[in-house]
């Protein structure tokens, strides 16, 4: 084996912060090989971020600190050196791409300058070497007309050509370690997959190690060689990617791994994780995920594992594999039983449409010059015919901007609609008078993907749920009103007595339970679920799917799921229309469209998307 | 560009309009000419022909807006609105009410001085707010910082009368550095200017420095200012180069609009240190209750005002590449 | 017979205020928030026991009475007869508490702690002989911060001035606050030409400079209404209330020039605030408009509206004392910092300097200010993340 390029040893990062010190990162331990791809998954607040900003030595220094540990760069340790040598590997040896493409770059700058930038503070170049060189970088990121490209700024060009740019300066200096933080998270599929390409492409020919920080599994199955979860701060198993997904061994990351929505669970309940994320600032003494663990013994809570090779290169840290430790137990006391996946019925009530768009259209006049007349229309929606059969799941798909939202929420009259008709209980609602569209509001209804703005954080809970009993229910009186609110509360798996608290006395999870027992409150017959779980961590949004799929076999609802996500397209849906520039290009019944794609579009979308 | 300006300058007309009407409604409507005339020729003793004369010469003896026993276009024509405030669009201020002297030429004469104040004043206080401003940001979380911040609080927290009165009597009555107050032409009226012009960056400059770093905090914690750090580049080039171009965009709101206003001066400034400018001008009418210089002024300080935002807007699209023509 | 001016019950006001926000902090938003940046931040929340302090003040300063006077006609019937009438001079709950330092004037000028007068007078000796010297106080040791030229204790002085500081720094902002959320969120809710019309006013109020505004309005309407000083029957109306109060125009001129900007503030949060999904969903119950803007728009406007009042307060005090010495504030005769500094300013040209009367209004406006700065940073940052740790 060649030395590693990077080796983590012990690294704790600590930050200051008024509930106490949180132990960010709290002991983790990795090395990546010249030209590996080492993979960092996790769910959010599990230190993964902080794991590479300590890497690359970026850590805030007004509240964060490193506590200990050192990261060895080629075998000398950089934690210890001075601001100014470690700024000299900062963009040279390391490098590192973010997130958010849309905010990394610089607003004022062009982009040739921030290319640039890097090359003559780490490689002594003149101007015009300095020109050569990152015209070259452009080139190589795959753009056409690097000349053109190097004379614009950021805001000019898209996020995935942003990303790109971001690529260019990362590798301008031919690092040995580039950082990808999530580097396609903010992206759409299509452009996730160029480039997930791209750097991997840049990284074998210029033999750069690449330490990938992700929260999506698929990605990482398809793009890294080692693989590493972490929880809470620590690393709790480690292994070869494709050992690591045919044989977890960890019960966290089976958990992880079975709660991702496939078509394979189609009709099953997905694998949940009971119980939250501990805070930070006061984990246990033990292991860290005994609470939640579905094979927790005794001495879980107060002895903590360590992470020890179990066979070649696949180490982990649980009791479980720990022989003195099990020797010391009387017997591998399981606390909590297996969680049972019962497999359903897809809804008992089948029956005929319960809601048909026909010809839909929304446009948006373009407004320009001194009288504001309109010069012209963006056309988010642009005649589209949806069918939801009552009962079943209709799921509509497609990029950011393909005008998916807009038909959602048009179909129940949030937007209005410029033509068209949409048909429930035989009727054409956009046509009806508010008095009978007062009458056809409970029975639509919407759920939405942000669980911290959907909730108005001034209201209590109770208040929350019953905004719409009071319109749309006036006959009940308060006692029956607090009854229902409470039995809907239940239906989401939370309960009553919870009604007199506020949104941010609640988790992400929760607060999505909270939005759909408001939909549900008024006894809905068809919810609009605008990317419902699109927001929230896989083994949340696993129960968040359970949850949704367990109401509509039991009330017969009908769902529109809008969301870019396709796992859980496929996973749930009865019928896929995939959208695209405000048009439906193809629809049909899941199986068929993910099978046989026919269109273009469809097929480009779906070999772009990651698999485990 | 050019068509930008020109759209920029006729979005301005329906707002210097306004501002036009708003003035003529307080002075002529709401505050009526017979009130204007009791006070300018004393509460006491005011017999109702003395009023009509006064009215007379001074013209306020039209109908406020409309004039309903004219014909045809003099119904608009012979007001005091039309007589009066129209004018002003084209910068005719006509003549004062207590003295009649032409106001036009009162403020060509008086801006200068006003200037000779104002602009060192603003230019010294903008460059030391910034410097400062920077050398927290840079310096930002440490002790330095934290205690330069309280210092700024505290002299927020005091008075800008009171570093007059104290400058004028530490620095020119127990020191005798400079002259207390007056006024020079030329060369000259260096010696008179430090005083004011110190007093007034100091008094400045608790509330500048703070906004400044404020605004240079702001962009510290961007994200594009991450990505330069991860490039290797050292925190004086990431302040002095990243950051400070993009905090350029804010700064400027601040600066550009007031420089048209710089002409105007200030109040308080030179009554104290007894500059004949405009502020002073402005003073001596509100004290003499000139309802004419008062109306000029504060006419004139709005049209200062909306150029200042159409210049703000151009300088925009000098420093922010995201901002189009549009 | 009490008097209530229109500024009292804005001070009245503001006490309803502060103990709505003792009220406020148990329960949710950002009065708690607050509350509990309060309990963590020790010097905000020293500093907000120094402005509870100066409220007090206020409020003791706000609540006065006129004394009955008993004509020698009535033959000591007093109560409810028609002889009886009322003292001109309206004396407050301040006044009558600190009634030593109102009364126990000297001659004139006296300088802090001192025991005699400041001017050298000719003093009668007890055994007859005339002298030149200082003579002694009347009061010694009772002014401890000297006595003005008219003999009045400065202290006293200083602790009026309270009143009007504290109404003109909150009351002009409350003056405006119900019209700048009603055409703010207009402007941002409906849209259209309600906005544009509103957009419209306030860039034109907002192009006038506001000092110039606060000028013309008060050489129109400066010199109407209550100035301080003895009351007449006519300011009275049924006997308790004098409406026309100069102090209350002052504060709403002031409001009228600063409106534009938190209008402008709420119209923006109004836009962001529409597209919420929780306003959404409030539509898709089929929630009407006026509903929709008072549950789920106004109260989360709570937050901008209390960080404009806090952080307006400090310039609006440091605004009274400028506005004052101009001669457009508060009336001469109404006790004011401003006055103070106004009057104290030539007695800096004396020989020896009279410093007291002027160094006491500015240590009072400074005991406010610096407060009003620290409580006003504290509220922000608990209040707008963004700028939190600034």
């Amino acid at each position: 084996m060649t030395a590693p390029v990077i080796e983590v040893r012990n690294l704790k990062t600590y930050f200051k912060t008024s509930g106490g010190i949180a132990k960010a990162v709290d002991g983790v331990s990795f090395s990546i090989p010249k030209g590996g791809t080492f993979a960092l998954v996790g769910e959010s607040g599990c230190g993964k971020s902080v794991t590479a900003l300590s890497v690359i030595q970026l850590i805030d220094s007004a509240s964060g600190y490193i506590a200990g540990g050192e990261v060895l760069l080629n075998g000398s340790d950089i934690t210890k050196l001075g601001e100014k040598e470690k700024r000299k590997i900062r963009g040279n040896k390391i490098s590192m791409i973010f997130q958010e493409p849309m905010t990394s770059l610089n607003p004022v700058f062009t982009v040739g300058n921030q290319i640039e930038e890097a090359i003559c503070l780490h490689q002594r170049k003149t101007a015009k070497d300095a020109r050569a060189l990152a015209l070259d970088m452009l080139k190589k990121v795959r753009f056409a007309n690097p000349e053109e490209i190097y004379d614009e700024y950021p805001h000019r060009l898209s996020g995935g050509m942003r990303q790109r740019v971001m690529i260019a300066i990362a590798l301008s200096c031919k690092p040995d370690l580039l950082i990808a933080d999530e580097p396609t998270t903010a992206l759409d599929v299509t452009i996730q997959d160029e480039i997930l390409k791209l750097i991997k492409e840049l990284k074998d020919t210029m033999g750069t190690a690449v330490l990938l920080i992700t929260h999506n599994l698929a990605l990482v199955a398809n793009n890294a060689d080692t693989v590493c979860v972490m929880y809470a701060g620590k690393i709790v198993e480690s292994a070869p990617t494709a050992e690591l997904f045919k044989k977890p061994l960890h019960p966290y990351t089976q958990k992880l791994l079975s709660s991702v929505p496939a078509i394979s669970m189609r009709g099953k309940l997905l694998d949940t994780i009971p119980g939250t994320v501990p805070s930070a600032t006061a984990y246990a003494d033990g292991c860290r995920f005994s609470g939640r663990c579905h094979r927790e013994m005794q001495g879980c809570k107060t002895i903590e594992p360590v992470l020890v090779e179990n066979e070649e290169r696949h180490f982990i840290a649980c009791h479980l594999f720990d022989a003195v430790f099990l020797a010391g137990v009387n017997s591998t006391h399981v606390t909590r039983a297996e969680a049972y996946l019962p497999h359903i019925k897809n809804a008992l009530v089948k029956g005929g449409a319960i809601v048909e768009a026909r010809g839909l259209k929304t446009w948006y006049p373009i407004r320009k010059g001194l009288l504001k007349r309109v010069k012209g229309y963006v056309k988010a929606v642009d005649g589209i015919d949806l069918t939801i059969k009552k009962g079943e799941t209709l799921a509509l798909v497609g990029e950011s901007g393909s005008g998916k939202t807009t038909a959602g929420k048009s179909i129940i009259r949030l937007i209005s609609a410029t033509s068209g008709e949409v048909v429930f209980q035989g009727r054409d609602i956009l046509k009806l008078g508010g008095k009978e569209m007062q009458g056809v509001k409970p029975l639509m209804q919407i759920i939405f993907q942000d669980p911290y703005s959907s909730l108005n954080p001034r209201l209590t809970v109770k208040e929350i749920i019953e905004e719409g009993l009071i319109i749309l229910k006036p006959g009940l009186d308060r006692k029956r009103r607090l009854k229902k609110i409470g039995a809907s509360l239940e239906q989401v798996g939370l309960s009553a007595d919870m009604m007199s608290r506020y949104p941010h006395e609640f988790s992400g999870g929760q607060r999505q339970r909270v939005g759909i027992a408001r939909a549900l409150a008024v006894d809905p017959e068809f919810i609009v679920c605008d990317e419902a779980v699109s927001a929230l961590d896989v083994s949340v949004q696993a129960q968040i799917l359970n949850l949704l799929k367990e109401i509509q076999r039991e009330a017969g609802l009908s769902y529109l799921f809008i969301t870019h996500d396709l796992g859980v397209v496929e996973y749930i849906a009865d019928e896929v229309a995939v959208m695209y520039n405000g048009k439906i290009v193809e629809s049909g019944p899941t199986e068929e469209i993910f099978l046989r794609p026919r269109h273009e579009y469809t097929q480009k979308l779906l070999s772009a998307v990651p698999r485990l | 560009m050019l068509s930008y300006i020109l759209r920029r300058v006729l979005y301005a007309v329906p707002i210097i309009i306004g501002v036009n009407v708003i003035t003529a409604l307080l002075f002529f409507y709401v505050n009526t000419p017979e009130n204007m005339a009791r006070k300018i020729l004393g509460e006491k003793n005011v017999t109702p022909s003395a009023i009509e004369n006064w009215k007379q010469d001074h013209g306020y003896n039209l109908p406020p807006f409309l004039n309903v026993k004219e014909k045809g276009l003099s119904v608009v024509t012979q007001t005091i609105f039309f007589q009066k405030a129209v004018p002003l669009l084209w910068f005719d201020f006509g003549r004062s009410d207590r003295n009649n002297i032409d106001i036009g030429s009162e403020i060509k004469t008086r801006m200068w001085p006003s200037l000779a104040i104002s602009l060192p004043m603003f230019t010294a206080g903008v460059f030391i707010d910034l410097f400062f401003a920077m050398l927290l940001a840079y310096y930002r979380g440490t002790r330095f910082d934290i205690s330069a911040v309280v210092f700024c609080v505290m002299m927020m927290s005091v008075s800008t009368l009171f570093y007059i009165i104290g400058g004028q009597y530490f620095l020119g009555k127990l020191l005798k550095l400079f002259p207390i107050s007056g006024f020079d032409t030329g060369v000259h009226s260096a010696k008179f200017l430090i005083l004011p012009v110190v007093v007034g960056v100091i008094s400045g400059a608790g509330v500048g420095i703070r906004f400044y770093r404020t605004v240079f905090l702001e962009e510290v914690s961007k994200d594009y200012v991450r990505t330069a750090r991860a490039k290797g580049l050292s925190e004086g080039k990431v302040l002095f180069k990243h950051a400070l171009k993009n905090a350029m965009i804010p700064v400027l709101t601040n600066v550009v609009v007031s420089i048209p206003f710089l002409f105007y001066g200030s109040l308080i400034m030179e009554t104290f240190f007894s500059i004949p400018g405009l502020g002073n001008f402005t003073i001596d009418a509100i004290q003499s209750q000139d309802f004419a210089i008062v109306r000029s002024m504060v006419y004139l300080g709005s049209i200062l005002y909306i150029i200042g935002l159409i210049l703000t807007d151009i300088s925009y699209t000098l420093v922010d590449p995201r901002v189009i023509f549009e | 017979m009490p008097v209530i001016l229109a500024t009292d019950i804005m001070v009245f006001l503001i006490i309803g205020l502060v103990v709505y926000f003792f009220i406020g902090a148990r329960s949710d938003g950002p009065l708690r928030a607050v509350w509990l940046s309060l309990k963590k931040n020790r010097l905000a929340a020293i500093s907000f026991a120094v402005l509870l302090v100066y409220a007090g003040l206020a409020l003791m300063d706000s609540i006065r009475w006129r004394d009955i006077v008993v004509s020698p006609a009535s033959n000591g019937a007093v109560v409810g007869s028609k002889f009886a009438s009322y003292n001109a001079e309206a004396l407050s709950l301040l006044d009558r508490v600190f009634i030593n330092m109102r009364t126990e004037t000297e001659k004139t000028y006296s300088a802090p702690f001192d025991d005699k007068l400041f001017a050298k007078e000719t003093i009668e000796l007890p055994d007859g002989k005339r002298v030149r010297d200082y003579p002694p106080l009347k009061y010694k040791g009772r002014h401890w911060l000297g006595t003005d030229k008219v003999g009045g204790d400065v202290f006293f002085a200083a602790l009026k001035g309270a009143r009007t500081a504290v109404i003109i720094g909150t009351g002009a902002t409350v003056v405006i606050i119900p019209f700048a959320i009603l055409f703010g969120v207009i402007a941002g809710y409906y849209g259209g030409v309600a906005d544009d019309i509103i957009q419209y006013l306030y860039t034109t109020l907002a192009s006038i400079p506001g000092v110039l505004l606060i000028v013309a309005f008060m050489l129109l309407f400066g010199t109407e209404g209550y100035q301080g000083g003895l009351i007449s029957e006519g300011m009275v109306w049924a006997k308790v209330f004098v409406p026309n109060d100069r102090l209350f125009w002052l504060c709403l001129i002031l409001g009228i020039t600063s409106w534009t900007d938190l209008c402008r503030l709420i119209r923006a949060e109004t836009l962001k605030l529409r597209e919420m999904e929780y306003v959404q969903a409030a539509k898709a119950f089929g929630a009407g408009r006026l509903k929709i803007i008072y549950r789920h728009i106004v109260p989360n406007l709570a937050h901008l509206v209390l960080i404009t009042f806090v952080l307006q307060f400090s310039s609006l005090v440091l605004a009274e004392a400028i506005l004052s010495y101009i001669g457009i504030g508060v009336g001469p005769r109404m006790g004011s910092w401003g006055n103070m500094i106004n009057t104290a300013r030539l007695e800096l040209s004396r020989e020896p300097v009279v410093w007291w009367n002027l160094l006491a209004a500015f240590a009072f406006m400074f005991g406010l200010v610096l407060p009003a700065n620290i409580f006003a940073d504290a509220v922000r940052d608990a209040l707008d993340p963004r700028l939190r740790n600034r």
